[in-house]
């Protein structure tokens, strides 16, 4: 899981990420490719500064940050409780189950037309998109999650005189967690994309939109700069959600191994 | 003499399942299920695998549905979940993210018991089954064995009048599953719980019973009862005696056409796809 990181390993990735960035900065310096198209690790981060001091750079990654928490959490929170119900209920699932088999094909890129009719250009569109794309992967794990509980898990805690309250709070939901943690971890992948197709299309801010801007008036360093923030906010946003999971889902420490 | 505590009479179920072909079939499990469990006793429930020991004990536990025939607990007719029975299955079935303690606690938090009060009890059950400084374990870091005892400690932990035991030690290797019968002997012993277990093996129902029930091939029924008059407390020397090898033959000689019969089988074995494997499996773990 990366957590135990042994000193063998930071050293190996350290050599990767250091050569790498070498690569990088010596082959626009040295003439091999066109510093126009490609800005060196040097100038993007000349470009970070920049955007720092300006106060430009807060602004772009406040409205990113904004933008895809607000969309996650509602998929979150819609999505696992949703998911919860057509999982427990056979009977809510059938009925759903045709629509979202449906619904889960529509891409969020597609339906982003839709969403500006409806919600205008505004912050309310943009959430929509990212909503959607990180709704689907919790739907449909927080669902299997469910019905995989181990059926005898549940008969033991009826043969105790559980009831039904109990079964779903104290069975069921924990059971399923690992699950629903998977299907979060995917949507915090999905989010960032979504994120960043939201603000290429109609945005005046975030980091999406700082790209493209930067791009179209030959701004390459903090085109770049925006490509490599954008990167960042996605790993920072897996990492938290696999502390959020490991919050959760504590009991499985060893289980991988030991069984 | 006292009333029952358990009493089946004519009891039957069956199954609803597609054959291979997709079509509706019945397949009856039990049939013309007789028997009478006594207060206080312990009552071994021999028979090859796939005869339907499983399905009466979900019955009687309130899990599965009777499709004919009478159950009365206490003089009563069963109905839903019997609160005063406590059920061991052969897959453990512990809560892999609560702790030992919490595991064996939950039946006491199912009946409202208070926080303080359900882990005091349920340290006198860890205890009891001989788990003490593992409460704060969690079920993945115990052995085969100390799982069964973290179940058994859970379901005496509400004290039910009877323990209903499904093939609990089966999964375990001969060393761990003697030393456990005679720990359950021991509890049964200061506890004087009714106790119904399930088993497939002749060894374990005669060493643990006071009456030892034979069961046909599916669809089930009580074949034939034998009281097993062997004093006690039961050392685990017993298995060699004279006495324990006469019973063993006893049941055996119950036992031998039932499963010779089911493997004997083919044809009615392939018309649903797991009794095949149970049949085969049933020839080499009666076999013993
Ligand atoms: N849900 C089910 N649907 C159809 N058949 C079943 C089902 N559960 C069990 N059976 C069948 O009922 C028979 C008895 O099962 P079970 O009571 O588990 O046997 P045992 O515990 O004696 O090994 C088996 O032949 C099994 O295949
Ligand atoms: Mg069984």
């Amino acid at each position: 899981m990366g957590f135990k990181l042994t000193s063998r390993r930071v050293f190996d990735s350290t050599v990767g990420i250091v050569a790498f960035l070498a690569l990088w900065e010596a082959l626009p310096q040295l003439g091999i490719v066109n510093p126009g198209y490609l800005s060196p690790p040097s100038a993007v981060l000349g470009a970070v500064l920049d955007l720092a001091s300006s106060g430009d750079l807060l602004k772009h990654v406040q409205a990113s940050l904004f933008r895809s928490f607000a969309g996650l959490l509602l998929a979150i929170a819609s999505g696992v409780s949703l998911g919860l119900m057509m999982g427990w209920f056979a009977r809510v699932e059938s009925v759903l189950d045709p629509l979202l088999q449906f619904f889960r094909q529509t891409s969020a890129l597609a339906l982003f037309p839709v969403f500006i009719l409806f919600l205008g250009i505004g912050e309310l569109s943009k959430i929509a998109i990212i909503f959607w794309a990180s709704f689907w992967p919790i739907l449909l794990s927080t669902i299997s999650g469910v019905k995989q509980v181990d059926g005898l898990l549940i008969n033991s805690a009826l043969s105790m005189g559980a009831n039904r309250w109990f079964l779903f709070t104290k069975i069921v939901l924990p059971a399923a967690s690992p699950s629903i943690f998977t299907g979060i971890r995917l949507a915090g992948a999905y989010c960032i994309t979504a994120l960043v197709a939201a603000e290429m299309i109609g945005a005046h801010s975030g980091l999406g939109f700082l790209t493209l801007n930067s791009q179209e008036v030959f701004q390459i360093p903090s085109m770049y700069a925006g490509i490599l923030l954008l990167a960042v906010v996605g790993l920072l946003l897996n990492f938290l959600l696999a502390l959020l999971e490991r919050r959760f889902t504590y009991w499985r420490r060893g289980l991988r191994h030991g069984g | 003499m006292a009333a029952p505590k358990i009493i089946a009479r004519d009891l039957s179920m069956e199954y609803q399942a597609r054959d291979e072909a997709g079509r509706e079939e019945r397949v009856p499990v039990l049939e013309g299920f007789d028997l009478q469990v006594r207060e206080g006793e312990f009552l071994s429930i021999l028979g090859p695998s796939g005869c339907g020991k499983s399905t009466f004990m979900n019955i009687l536990a309130g899990l599965a549905h009777k499709t004919g025939g009478d159950l009365l607990v206490d003089g009563k007719p069963l109905q839903g979940i019997n609160r005063n029975q406590g059920v061991v299955f052969q897959g453990y079935a512990l809560l892999p993210w609560r702790t030992v303690l919490d595991n064996i606690a939950v039946g006491l938090e199912i009946r409202g018991v208070s926080k303080a009060q359900r882990l005091e009890t349920a340290r006198e059950y860890l205890e009891l089954v001989g788990l003490n400084g593992f409460a704060s374990r969690y079920p993945h870091e115990l052995s085969g064995g100390m799982r069964q005892r973290v179940a058994i400690a859970r379901s005496l932990a509400y004290d039910p009048d009877v323990l209903l035991m499904d093939e609990p030690f089966a999964a375990l290797d001969a060393q761990t599953r003697e030393t456990l019968q005679s720990e359950l002997l021991r509890i049964w012993d200061t506890h004087k719980k009714t106790i119904v277990f399930i088993t497939h093996s002749l060894d374990e129902a005669i060493f643990l019973s006071d009456r030892v029930a034979v069961m046909t091939q599916r669809p089930g029924r009580i074949k034939e009862i034998f009281d097993i008059d062997l004093a006690r407390p039961r050392l685990p020397e017993l298995r060699n005696t004279q006495a324990f090898v006469h019973y063993r033959q006893r049941a055996w000689e119950a036992l031998r056409d039932e499963v010779t019969d089911i493997t004997r089988e083919p044809a009615a074995a392939a018309t649903h796809q797991n009794w095949q494997s149970i049949a085969t499996l049933g020839g080499y773990r009666i076999g013993v």
